[in-house]
């Protein structure tokens, strides 16, 4: 186990240098120069210009720009922002903010998705499948902007049960709407999965062998069935966790939520490559531990999966 | 019936808006109640894209902010006129040499005294080339100053502690004029010690002051109150100001229709359709200092001399301002009739040649056919733009009436990003007519000739050059008083109009929404609101 587990963080490590060097030369190569739009409409003085390039290293060329940014990354300096912000800070700020919205989010649609999609799935063809189908059909088809603008206007100015706006520091009570829009549509996709799964499962020898035992269904709906089918989902769950962590920048947009998809969509539009750079390598680790982790609560789940060497 | 009545009430608030928008521009019906004099006005902004140094700031995201805790030698009140705010006096005789007297006692908002030294200092350090200000360029007219080499402003000389002097390298008449914008405001001695620290958590002299060193939350919101060490005409009627940065304007009209926020200065494009319905009384609509423009290069093939001027003059009748500025603008665009601004000082829509800006098919065609005749029309006309700034509706609007009226092949051509359209025409490599806007600096008809139009001027991305204009405008800058200087630059324009170096489309108006209980909210001529009059409760 721990020697998987080992092997796994070695091979973590190319895809961290591969993926920031790409990213970085990505950047890089970015049409437009950064500094000339920072004087807006005006054309800027050539000699000011020259002074803040070679600030941010930009007057050199790529490749020493890249191994500039990656000495600083191991000292734990991560460069500037263009407002004189240093990174880390600007990481340590929004990434808590996000995992927030991501830690609420992923509980709503774990919650209602697993219960929706269990009780749909045992009740095959009745009105409550039915219609749950149909509402997750609705969903999945609408686009997360329409979602957001919807519950925006009707909970926030028509109702006024939710403040609009994400207000600063971002606290619990504020992030429920953009978690609920955030994690509707995960939902309906969850409760596809574990309703289609259950379904599988019910139909299976083992689970007829239960009741023949004489088990109750409140004894084999849970252990038997929903255990055994909850692999898909939490394939599935791992794997949005990690996009939720990443920051939506649509949501947080609309919302006005001061994490990660905000500050990185303004830092990919102003061009500042430290700060996009650093944002996109700290979301490579999170995927990287994230997938690791998936893979190990597989054998939790199912021991047929187990990591023996 | 439903649909009809529907149909009458839409109208009836379309009505309401429109009486609101003429009649009542300020937004301002009397205070129904006292106003609360310690309420916290909460306005949108921007994350400030630099720190918070005057010299350094040039975006409106950070000028809101440093607007407000700094006060300059004047400030510009509603109109645009500028006011004595640290000054006492400002007085010359011959246009290049200004006396400044400031006023005496004066503090910044942690107590440290104000003198003649705070502003020579912070201009000193302002220009130095190695301190790389995004705004150095303003104090390209004083003595000294060099775009080569580290050079300090020898035109600035300190007489005593409430008196210096500036000496320029040219006269200019609206000097004065220029000394409310951000780059010319005092710095505290504590700022040159560490001005990284500085810009973090800024000490001015302003009206409101940052609510404690910690004020700036990144990306989050800025927190300001009321400096008690301020006494000049910008005294505030409110408590402080909250000011929220939004990534996105949609969220901040939100915001507003929620009552979440007191003041948003400008209402998204998602919301033209809606927001006179929406708000009611409640929208202020005014023109503001900003003007929207396509520049043809002269180096564009068939734009130079004589076959150049006929098209230029054709294309420019072709566009129709009146329809795009109301169907794309939804009214809040008014059409052009000159260079500048309506909200200037000395601004007029008579000027001879104006009517080169009006909408005459007819007359379009027969100067394109008389360009025809001296050189045969070949390719396509393209207008280029940032398709990241909302500017495509428009530019396909005036492509197409080019294309009907013309009937030659016109289009927009967009690039991604601002950064890359302004590479683009920054080192000329551009081929096509460009988008261009200008906003002005500080109020005055010069700051809209000279940097855009003028040889060799810093923003003369079309490199127009026309020694006629030139002399006009320096004549203008040497004139004794406001009127004579600005009848010379109106002079001045009557050749842009002959010549279009540029061909001004309209005037961006300010089009900002107002909370309940909010009074008093009246835009400045720079489209930001005069925060420090607004009341609320």
């Amino acid at each position: 186990m721990t020697g998987y587990i080992f092997r796994r963080i070695l091979q973590a490590i190319p895809v961290f240098l591969g993926t920031t060097f790409l990213i970085y030369f990505m950047v890089f190569a970015m049409p437009g120069d950064p500094i000339v739009a920072l004087f807006g409409d005006k054309t800027p003085n050539p000699a000011v210009v020259a002074q803040l390039r070679a600030q941010y290293h930009l007057d050199q060329p790529f490749i020493v720009q890249y191994f500039i940014y990656l000495g600083g990354i191991f000292r734990g300096d991560f460069g500037l922002s263009f407002s004189g912000e240093p990174v880390t800070a600007i990481l340590a700020r929004t990434f808590p903010v996000t995992a927030r919205l991501a830690i609420l989010a992923l509980l709503f649609e774990t919650f209602f998705g697993i219960l929706v999609g269990l009780i749909s799935g045992l009740r095959k063809g009745k009105l409550f499948d039915a219609s749950s189908l149909a509402v997750s059909l609705i969903l999945i088809s609408l686009p997360i902007f329409v979602i957001a603008f919807v519950a925006q206007y009707v909970f926030g100015v028509w109702l006024g049960w939710a403040r609009t706006t994400v207000s600063s520091g971002a606290p619990l009570q504020d992030l429920i709407l953009p978690a609920l829009v955030l994690a509707s549509v995960s939902f309906a996709q969850i409760m596809r999965l574990t309703r289609a799964s259950v379904i599988e499962t019910s139909g299976l020898d083992f689970v007829r062998t239960a009741y023949s035992k004489g088990l109750s269904s409140r004894r084999v709906i849970p252990v038997h069935i929903l255990r055994n089918s909850l692999i898909p989902v939490v394939t599935y769950l791992a794997t949005d966790f990690g996009v939720l962590l990443v920051g939506a920048t649509i949501t947080e947009g609309i919302f006005n939520v001061p994490g990660v998809g905000n500050t990185l969509y303004q830092a990919i539009i102003r061009g500042e490559g430290p700060t996009v750079v650093s944002f996109v390598t700290v979301m490579v680790l999170i995927y990287l531990v994230v997938n690791i982790l998936v893979d190990l609560f597989y054998g939790l789940l199912d021991p047929r999966i187990r990591y023996v060497k | 019936m439903n649909i009809t009545r529907l149909g009458v009430t839409a109208i009836t608030l379309a009505a309401v808006g429109a009486l609101a928008l003429s009649g009542c521009a300020g937004g301002a019906s009397a205070p129904a109640s006292t106003p609360n004099p310690g309420a916290i006005i909460s306005t949108n902004g921007s994350e400030p894209q630099n720190p918070l140094i005057p010299t350094a700031t040039t975006e409106t995201g950070g000028g809101k902010i440093v607007n407000s805790i700094f006060a300059g030698l004047v400030y510009y009140d509603a109109e645009g006129a500028a006011v004595n705010d640290v000054a006492a006096a400002i007085t010359t005789d011959d246009n290049t040499t200004y006396t400044i007297k400031i006023k005496p006692g004066l503090s910044f908002s942690d107590g440290q005294v104000l003198t003649s030294n705070s502003f020579v200092d912070a201009w000193q350090y302002g220009a130095l080339l190695s301190n790389a200000q995004l705004g150095s360029s303003f104090f390209s007219d004083i003595a000294g100053y060099s775009v080569e080499q580290d050079s300090p402003l020898t035109g600035l000389t300190v007489v005593d502690d409430t008196t210096f002097t500036v000496a320029l390298t040219a006269p200019l008449a609206d000097f004065p004029q220029r000394l409310g914008y951000a780059a010319f405001y005092p710095l505290p001695a504590s700022a040159f010690a560490d001005m990284a620290a500085f810009g973090e958590s800024p000490i001015g002299n302003g009206p409101y002051m940052l609510d404690g060193p910690k004020a700036w939350k990144h990306n989050e919101k800025i927190d300001l109150v009321v400096n008690p060490a301020y006494d000049g005409g910008r005294k505030p009627k409110n408590g402080g100001l909250s000011i929220t940065f939004y990534a996105n304007q949609g969220a901040a009209y939100s915001d507003l229709l929620a009552n979440n926020l007191d003041v948003l200065d400008s209402i998204p494009d998602s919301a033209y359709g809606t927001y006179e319905s929406d708000l009611g009384d409640r929208v202020v609509n005014q023109p503001a200092a900003i003007l929207q423009a396509v520049t043809i290069p002269a180096r564009l093939p068939h734009f130079s001399g004589e076959e150049g001027a006929l098209r230029r003059r054709a294309l420019s009748m072709a566009i129709n301002r009146e329809e795009i500025t109301k169907i794309i603008f939804s009214g809040t665009r008014t059409p052009a009739s000159d260079f500048t601004s309506p909200v200037l000082d000395g601004w007029s829509d008579t000027l001879r040649g104006a009517d080169v800006l009006e909408f005459d098919a007819k007359a379009a065609r027969k100067l394109w056919a008389r360009a025809d005749a001296i050189s045969p029309w070949t390719g396509s006309f393209q207008i280029a733009y940032n398709a990241d700034g909302g500017h495509q509706g428009w530019v396909d609007a005036a492509s197409n009436s080019i294309k009907n009226t013309l009937g030659i092949d016109a289009s927009g051509a967009p690039t991604p990003t601002f950064a890359q359209a302004r590479t683009a025409i920054a080192d000329r490599s551009i081929q096509t007519a460009f988008r261009s806007g200008w906003q002005a600096d500080y109020p005055s008809l010069y700051n809209f000739l000279q940097p855009s139009y003028a040889t060799r001027a810093g923003s003369n991305d079309g490199e127009y050059s026309n020694p006629e204009f030139d002399s006009l405008l320096a004549r203008g800058s040497a004139e004794g008083d406001l009127a004579a200087a600005n009848s010379d630059f109106q002079k001045a324009q009557e050749i842009l109009l002959q010549d279009l170096p540029a061909i001004p489309l309209w005037y961006a108006n300010v089009t900002g929404g107002v909370g309940l209980d909010v009074h008093g909210v009246v835009f400045g001529w720079d489209s930001v609101p005069l925060f420090t009059e607004i009341t609320k409760g």
